[in-house]
């Protein structure tokens, strides 16, 4: 059951649907009726990525043809851009692999752009070995017409260090899936989100982490803004395996709603068969602070700006934990630009 | 200035102002003073315009316009500006970006050009050194982990950086030690001037040694029971407030 499958059989009962229980909030199933037939190949320029001046190595994977392949040789460091686009009514599904070499690192800032009411698959898989680091930036902007799931599937060696922060202004229904195999061995693992949906837009961002060996740390905070009738949905799972000890997991999840008819799923989990442990997690799903509005508003900013003002804030504490400076930059730019839209 | 009359408020279903009527002119500081309970707190969040404030009988202008028809904002564009008692703490927000959108908030709603950033950090280095803020503090996260000292002062800084026409202080000695009351006093003498007028509101008489008013009002009942000169503050701190709630009952 997965949407690869159906889309490579044009078989709609290979659709995950509400019955699954990961995919109970994003069910595809029941969305779609019939799968479209095959993209077509992307005619013409497909314009400057938002991280294009940031790096030194750009790939794009249009209507997904071709595979992006990723090699990092051990001790290297590399600044790649990683371009989904999507333009069409068709299905395609597109994939990329990442390995990271011993002691290498890996600056990767991946996009998804759609254009049209298409219905994407992308794969990705990411082998990190010792001490190897990657900083994963993603920025998706789906189209509100389009379909897209993006799984992850990552696995990390001893003392690697994944930092992961997605951003996502949703689709006509999205999930971006992150999956971690975490071997402990003071490896660490970062994996940050945030959703900003306006209009009837829908976001799903599930991870799973495993921990398997003792001394790992987790970190997940993971933001959310929603307005209108849009919808969010945030899967965190943990697993620490019996014998990780010493495994240290902080989970936090907070969305803010601004509307009557937005709604936000959220499923914070832990689940853990280690003795000696630091686990924490922390969910809220809110309203924006009424004093605080009231606050800014005394001081001359108009219901919009306020508005602006908190939740630019709110996610702020999200996106200042990306590393890297500019892509920093570009993420704060893109999401002040949805959140003032 | 300011002129209420008449004013009817209630909260939650609940009559808390129940006629005040008040007049403040240009250049003129005016206190008032009443026990807990009184309504004062209600009266700088109606004159503000927060949300679950009714107004339900008068009439408050500021300069013949009314002020219950406009938006908080709008208020704050035309000159109103409330210290809160309690200052928000505003994650995520250095206090500099704060004032900085407010600032500009307001010129734009006055159709003026906004400030330049040289320019709002200039001022916001005088501002803040004037009040003894040590500048770093403006980078920080508004009132984020300030002390109760510190966010008063805040509140001074935005004061004297948005400089308002019409000015509420709300409580605004609590949790300030003799120095800090002192720079907050300064602060707010500072903006004393013929065109700007001053509403201090306060529990206890001690503010107004520093912050000498021209008139005091007592507030008890919902509605101002007495008014005088300054002594009128130092007789409440001799008699308390009983015999005024006695007669607003």
């Amino acid at each position: 059951m997965s949407l690869s499958t159906a889309i490579r059989d044009r078989d709609v009962a290979q659709l995950p649907s509400r019955r699954d229980e990961d995919w109970r909030w994003t069910d595809l199933r029941g969305l779609i009726r019939m799968l479209p037939p095959p993209s077509a190949p992307v005619e013409g320029d497909l314009g400057e990525g938002v991280f294009d001046e940031l790096v030194r190595r750009k790939i794009v994977v249009a209507n997904g043809r071709g595979e992006a392949l990723i090699e990092v040789p051990a001790g290297e460091t590399a600044w790649v851009a990683l371009r989904f686009i999507s333009k069409s009514d068709g299905a395609h599904a597109a994939s990329a692999r990442v390995t990271v070499g011993a002691g290498a690192t890996l600056h990767l800032f991946e996009t998804y752009e759609g254009e049209g009411g298409y219905v994407a698959q992308t794969t990705l898989t990411f082998a990190l070995a010792e001490g190897a680091a990657v900083e994963r930036v993603v920025l998706a902007a789906d189209s509100p017409g389009g379909v897209s799931v993006s799984q992850a599937e990552v696995s990390l060696a001893a003392k690697a260090d994944f930092a992961q922060t997605v951003v996502t202004s949703g689709g006509r229904r999205q999930r971006i899936e992150t999956r971690v195999a975490h071997p402990g061995g003071h490896a660490s693992l970062r994996l940050d989100g945030v959703y900003l949906l306006a209009d009837k837009a829908h976001a799903d961002l599930t991870t799973v982490v495993t921990h398997d060996g003792v001394d790992g740390t987790t970190e997940q905070l993971t933001k959310g803004v929603v307005r209108d009738q849009a919808r969010g949905v945030f899967q965190g799972r943990i697993i620490v395996a019996e014998g990780a000890d010493r495994t240290d997991a902080k989970m936090g999840h907070h969305a803010v709603i601004l509307s009557d008819k937005a709604e936000v799923d959220a499923k914070p989990e832990l689940e853990i068969y280690a003795d000696d442990v630091a686990c924490a997690h922390g969910n809220t799903v809110g309203a924006l602070d009424e004093d605080a509005l009231f606050y800014a508003r005394q001081r001359g900013m108009n219901q919009a700006e306020a508005h602006a003002l908190l939740t630019e804030a709110f996610i702020g504490q999200v996106i200042d934990r990306i590393d890297q400076d500019e892509a920093r930059d570009v993420v704060r730019a893109w999401a002040a630009e949805r959140l003032r839209a | 200035m300011l002129s209420v009359t008449n004013l009817h408020a209630t909260v939650g279903g609940k009559e808390i102002l129940k006629g005040l009527s008040l007049e403040v002119p240009a250049g003129q500081v005016h206190a008032i003073m009443g026990p807990n309970g009184a309504g004062k707190s209600t009266l700088s969040y109606v004159l503000t315009g927060r949300d679950g404030y009714q107004v339900t009988e008068g009439t408050a202008t500021l300069d013949g316009e009314d002020l219950l028809a406009l938006a908080p904002d709008e208020r704050a564009a035309r000159g109103v500006f409330l210290s809160f008692q309690y200052p928000l703490e505003i994650p995520g927000v250095p206090a500099l970006t704060f004032i900085r959108t407010a600032l500009n908030a307001q010129r734009r709603a006055r159709g003026e050009d906004e400030v330049s950033a040289p320019a709002f950090l200039k001022l916001a280095r005088e501002k803040a050194a004037a009040l003894k803020i040590d500048f770093e503090m403006l980078k920080r996260a508004l009132n984020v982990g300030f002390s109760g000292g510190e966010k008063k002062r805040m509140e001074i800084l935005q004061m004297a950086m948005l400089s308002p026409r019409f000015l509420i202080l709300d409580e605004t000695d609590s949790g300030l030690d003799i120095d800090a009351l002192r720079i907050v006093a300064d602060g707010v003498n500072a903006l004393r001037s013929p065109d700007r007028a001053m509403l201090v509101i306060t529990h206890y008489q001690r503010l107004l040694d520093y912050i000498t008013p021209d008139a005091v009002h007592v507030l008890a009942g919902g509605r101002i029971v007495a008014s005088g000169g300054p002594e009128l503050a130092h007789e409440l701190e001799a008699s308390g407030y009983e015999r005024y709630e006695k007669a607003a009952a």
